[in-house]
């Protein structure tokens, strides 16, 4: 998926307003497109966000405290966070250093590298569960081994991040390949011609120029962490207590006609969609004012 | 030259073949082991040709929704200045930061009968929940940024000075949107429908909430891998897994195909 721009942080480029008429539709043309763009999009998003808060909180605020304080939803929480502290540090390391090689340096093949790298975003959740399953499951390639050695991957935390590994694979190398290779190489030659050494040069000249989109990457691969269904679903074997995250609870839940108390879990899960988008948002007015680049930190996949 | 190329290009194929390549390249080793024959009667199977259909028109059902009014959304976005428009724009990107389980239980309830939405479409005899509808209305909601963040940038680009010589040319605003502006967009909003469908064609947590997954009915083709892999049957699940997998890198390959030209004539 070469150009994905969703997500991109626009310019603050002001709408142009046209004077005359003729390089502009009637006032009327103009408030029903509005009417229709902007309803759409209250129908598709904000009608159910609005919808998950005035459930959970159905049954009132001490019902809502006690639905998010339950032991098994307080467990759920404590892997989805572990589960993002593992993945998060990973894909990171492995954006700057794909970021790195990729803006960095001139090699054959690498518009093939980016399109493999780009990958996981084209495979189901679904799928992404199953080649761990048949890599590490009971019948998998070596699973026997495994079993033998008593080491367990699958229906444990560690499938669970590998799982989540590979759905949010791309997520830091894709916000950051754009901004590095806006900034180019001059400043990093030159701070190797004066004697830097590679890391000095990293820390000192490409971190501080590249960091907004590094946080962007970061952050939005935080929130599809922590929110990942499919893929945990299908390795995790949802033990109530032990290997369910916080989206399986929701469904856990659901399944079980406690409606508001799944309600109520989701809406921690909208927080978290909630403050992802504030932080997106702060970064692109960072990024705008400090003129860094074309003010775009993440012209990044999703 | 800069130093790190061996470090870093090291670190990053080491980690790419032992998360992504070695893995998916086990997922198709395993479905060799099923001969054609088997092959062919798992994969082309009356359930999974009718979880195939499902997944991929309703898709493409759902891409076709954003391109009209995601088109409009866009439009409205670049072009118009009113009150609440940063926000809106802010809140294209939520379908991306909201966990899909989450879409898939508010939809669900939005949607019944009793719901916000569904008594609408309960007055009309339209069950939309548990029905094929809803599987292509959480799936609007799904792909909705793909087609809004790949046309928003064209828009914004599209230089005024080609409209305003097609007015001055004589050209009604209409005849300028058809002739001129629409044609411009074409490659980017084709673009963005194929980033959708791609997108849809993959989900699986919100549409197990709505979907009310009836075998044959309302069933789409993750589901069915779920299915045989909860009945232990590997083979199955493989089987099913690499005909959705081809699908979705055929998709892959038409995007990059468009955004290429779209960058030749962009």
């Amino acid at each position: 998926m070469a150009s994905h721009s969703v997500g991109a942080a626009l310019p603050s480029e002001e709408p142009r307003q046209a004077s005359t008429s003729v390089f502009a539709e009637p006032a009327w043309v103009r408030l029903l497109l509005i009417v229709v763009g902007v309803g759409f999009l209250g129908v598709v998003v904000i009608l159910p966000v609005a919808l998950v808060f005035e459930q959970a909180f159905a049954l009132g605020a001490g019902f809502y405290l006690d639905a998010i304080r339950d032991p098994d939803t307080v467990s759920a929480l404590r892997l989805t966070l572990t589960v993002a502290a593992i993945v998060v540090p990973l894909n990171a390391i492995f954006g700057v250093a794909a970021a790195w090689a990729i803006t960095k340096f001139d090699f054959r093949g690498k518009s093939i590298l980016i399109t493999l790298i780009d990958l996981p975003l084209a495979v189901s959740p679904v799928v992404a569960g199953l080649i761990y399953v048949l890599i590490f499951g009971a019948q998998g390639y070596i699973g026997p081994w495994m079993r033998e050695h008593d080491i367990r991957v699958i229906f444990a935390l560690p499938g669970i991040a590998l799982a989540t590994t590979f759905v949010t694979f791309p997520l830091v190398a894709r916000s950051l390949i754009p901004v590095m290779q806006d900034v180019g190489r001059e400043y990093e030659e030159a701070a190797v011609s004066l004697g830097a050494s590679g890391w000095r040069t990293f820390w000192s000249v490409t971190l501080p120029q590249a960091k907004w989109g590094l946080l962007y990457g970061i952050i939005l691969c935080n929130a599809r962490a922590m929110g990942e269904f499919g893929a945990v679903a299908v390795v995790s074997g949802k033990i109530t207590g032990k290997t369910d995250t916080l989206p399986l609870r929701v469904e856990k839940l659901d399944k079980a006609f406690d409606t508001t108390s799944a309600f109520a879990v989701a809406s921690m899960l909208v927080a978290l969609a909630v403050v992802t988008l504030v932080l997106k948002v702060i970064v692109e007015w960072r990024t705008s004012d400090h003129e860094s680049g074309p003010g775009s930190p993440a012209r990044e996949h999703v | 030259m800069l130093p790190g190329s061996g470090l870093s290009l090291g670190f990053t194929l080491f980690y790419l073949s032992l998360v992504v390549l070695i893995p998916l390249g086990g997922l198709f080793w395993k479905s060799t082991e099923l001969g054609w024959a088997d092959f062919l009667r798992i994969a082309g199977s009356e359930r999974a040709r009718a979880a195939y259909a499902l997944t991929f028109s309703a898709s493409f059902a759902a891409a076709l929704i954003n391109g009209v009014f995601g088109l409009v959304l866009a439009w409205v976005l670049v072009r118009y200045r009113f009150p609440g428009r940063r926000l809106l724009d802010a809140l294209v990107d939520f379908p991306l930061a909201l966990p899909t389980a989450v879409a898939g239980l508010a939809y669900t309830a939005l949607y019944v009968p009793q719901g916000w939405i569904g008594r609408y479409f309960d007055l009309l005899g339209i069950q939309v929940s548990y029905s094929r509808l809803g599987v292509v209305v959480v799936l609007t909601f799904i792909s909705l940024p793909f087609m809004v963040r790949t046309v928003q940038p064209v828009l914004l680009a599209l230089e005024r000075e080609v409209e305003e010589a097609a007015a001055s040319l004589g050209a009604g605003r209409w005849a300028t949107v058809r002739r001129v502006i629409l044609p411009a967009l074409l490659p980017a909003w084709s673009t963005g429908l194929a980033m959708a469908f791609a997108r849809a064609i993959g989900e699986y947590g919100s549409v197990i909430f709505i979907a009310g997954n009836l075998p044959r009915k309302t069933e789409i083709a993750p589901l069915l891998i779920v299915f045989q892999l909860e009945e232990f049957n590997y083979a199955g699940a493989t089987a099913i897994a690499v005909v959705l997998l081809l699908a979705s890198f055929f998709t892959v390959g038409v995007i990059n195909l468009l955004s290429r030209r779209q960058q030749r004539y962009g």
